[in-house]
């Protein structure tokens, strides 16, 4: 479960870091109707894909934005990106008023352990105080700081440094 | 019932050692000890004078080491102990004198092509024309041997080649469970009479054995012998442990564990490998350090927006809070003496070194110097605090009580973490790879910046923590 929610968060960062870097124009969405054939599964077992179970983690994965905010070097404030991912967050969590989620704060690696669980805690706490301060009960937020632990991107550069500086949002199974 | 006997049996080998000697040392066939050097000085020696007293320079620089011989230390009988047999043991005793010495970089042990078979009646009675011809200033003799109650006693004896006189002899009583003991304190004792400084080979280190992937460390606590010997894991890996730091009294750790996604500080009991909660999962609680009277544990607690350090007793109550001021406070450490904390600061702007009266009271900044300052701990003997210097680089330095003399004393990419030996001559602490494939280990440093070196662990390693000199 834990793998699976790290390659999941891993894929959506490589996602928004492709998309953040791109210069061309985004691809344009196929028209409507005309899905093509080929990606229907024609097994016997039938699509199953689908099958998402609504307030559950992957409903509001796929429902928001980004289950992801990002920070600036030693930096704890949530900035306009910030709040329009969070603002996508409140709009679901608003739809499942008994959802708990908590949010796990992280740091890249150019600090020191212990100054960075810190670190990590004020930025998982600035992402709930924003989550609070538009409607959200505080009291189905937990926060949890993991500092430099868990990186998500694995190199030592700045990309991967401006990655891993996170608060990222898990719904919790209930 | 098992840990008080070997408290009790580690407690007699101070105790042991001088009445020991006297009737361990010379069995029958042995002849009497000379306690004084015979009356002609060597031929060598300048006319007139006095031989020079062997001494080791420690005092910075790159002195050349002292050449010391070690041979295998002899048995009285050949005897199966379940440490092995004592002719086994005898050479592995002078194995470990050979290596702790050898460490410290303040000796170069002679090869053991250079090195003659000693006999039992010789421990007391040095071959020293054959090492005089060795080129070894110093000869470290010793023997072995099984006793009737199932304890080993080992003798250590120090000499002068030169000077051809006894420097000093201890005796050492363990069980068999604990005979690399014995090695290690023969090696204190030798490292110490020709030093100056404190001993520190007797001790224990505890440390985060990493291993895995770098997005998913699996960290586990783990306690070792300072050489690497003796590993065992205290914990299963489960859950994320940090910062372990033993207790003065050695039979307990304090650290943080991320136990059931509630990141706690916990105190381990290394005899039962019990533990228990000491703070409030409520509220983030980190970087745990004891007081030096072991009454105290101070650590660093978040509200969410500021981190303060705070103390609660050992024994269990109300946090009691020692600095109140907007930003992060945290890795605090007593001075030796109990009466000052240092701790770092990003009150100014960006991490600086602070230090305070244990009651929080008088908070002065120490670090003036260009960059952050980090992870302070105040040195065991008090004249001097280790830190983790970031300025891009992570580096190892040590700087005055009162911030003057700064000197940085590693220089890698990511060093972080010092811990101080028993004798606050050496620095353990941890070295992170670069990137991907970037790894961490535990390396040393001597605090006049030489003789870095890694020590060996099973797997991966942080966080590490170097226990007190062991009684």
């Amino acid at each position: 479960m834990a793998r699976l929610t790290t390659t999941l968060l891993m894929a959506t960062a490589l996602v928004a870091t492709a998309a953040c870097s791109k210069k061309h124009p985004e691809v344009l969405p196929p028209a409507p109707g005309a899905a093509p054939e080929q990606t229907q599964p024609t097994g016997p077992q039938g699509p199953v894909g689908d099958a998402v179970v609504p307030g559950s983690s992957a409903d509001f994965k796929r429902s928001v934005t980004s289950d992801t905010v990002h920070f600036g070097l030693d930096q704890s404030d949530i900035d306009d990106t910030a709040r329009g991912i969070l603002d996508t967050q409140v709009a679901w969590l608003a739809r499942y008023p008994n959802v708990r989620i908590t949010i796990e704060g992280h740091c890249d690696e150019r600090g020191t352990r212990e100054y960075n669980l810190a670190l990590g805690d004020r930025r998982a706490n600035a992402a709930k105080n924003y989550l609070a301060s538009r409607g959200v009960d505080a009291s189905r937020i937990t926060t949890i700081s993991y500092g430099k632990e868990r990186p998500i991107a694995l190199g030592s550069d700045e990309e991967a440094w401006a990655q891993n500086r996170r608060a990222v949002t898990v719904v919790l199974s209930q | 019932m098992k840990l008080k006997g070997k408290a009790l049996s580690m407690r007699s080998i101070a105790l042991l050692s001088a009445l020991l000697l006297a009737s361990a040392a010379p069995a029958q066939d042995v002849p009497p000890t000379p306690l004084r050097p015979p009356a002609q000085p060597p031929a060598a020696q300048a006319p007139g004078g006095a031989p020079p007293p062997l001494e080791v320079s420690v005092t910075g620089g790159i002195s050349a080491p002292m050449p010391i011989a070690i041979p295998a230390m002899p048995t009285t009988q050949v005897m199966n102990t379940p440490a092995g047999s004592t002719d086994a043991l005898g050479r592995q005793l002078a194995d470990i004198v050979t290596n702790d010495l050898k460490s410290s970089g303040l000796f170069t042990p002679l090869p053991p092509a250079q090195l003659r078979t000693v006999m039992y009646p010789e421990v007391t009675a040095p071959a020293f024309s054959y090492w005089g011809g060795s080129g070894a200033q110093a000869l470290v003799q010793g023997f072995i041997r099984a006793n009737g109650d199932g304890t080993l006693t080992v003798g250590c004896y120090l000499y002068d080649v030169s000077a051809q006189t006894e420097l000093m002899r201890q005796g050492f009583v363990v069980p068999p469970s604990e005979w690399r003991r014995a090695g290690h304190k023969c090696a204190d004792m030798v490292y110490t009479r020709l030093t100056g400084e404190g001993p520190y080979f007797d001790s224990r280190v505890v440390y985060v054995s990493e291993t895995g992937p770098k997005a998913h460390r699996t960290k586990r606590l783990a306690i070792m012998d300072q050489d690497g010997a003796n590993h065992r894991f205290l914990t299963n890996g489960q859950s994320i442990v940090l910062t372990p730091r033993f207790a003065p009294n050695q039979q307990s750790i304090v650290y943080m564990s991320f136990i059931n996604d509630k990141p706690a500080i916990y105190v381990y009991n290394i005899g039962s490998g019990t533990q228990h909660l000491v703070t409030s999962p409520e509220r983030l609680t980190f970087a745990p350090r004891f007081s030096p009277d072991g009454r105290w544990i101070i650590f660093s607690m978040s509200t969410g927006a500021n981190t303060n350090i705070y103390r609660v007793p050992t024994s269990g109550g109300t946090p009691q809070r020692l600095t109140n001021s907007p930003g992060i406070s945290t890795g605090g450490s007593y001075s030796p003496d109990g009466s000052k904390i240092v701790f770092e600061s990003d009150r100014s702007g960006t991490q600086q070194l602070y230090v305070m009266n244990a009651d929080g009271s008088n908070q002065q900044r120490i670090s003036f110097g260009g960059g952050r300052y980090a992870t302070p701990v105040w040195s065991p003997r008090g004249d001097l605090i280790a830190f983790t210097k970031i300025g891009g680089a992570f580096r190892i330095g040590i700087m005055s009580p009162n911030g003057s003399g700064e000197k940085l004393l590693t220089n890698s990419w990511q060093d972080e973490g010092p811990s101080w030996s028993p004798n606050g001559r050496v620095l353990m602490f941890f070295r992170q790879g670069r990137g991907n494939a970037g790894k961490a280990d535990l390396w040393s440093v001597d605090l006049t910046g030489v003789n870095e070196r890694r020590i060996p662990t099973p797997l991966d390693g942080s966080d590490p923590g170097w226990g007190p000199l062991r009684p």
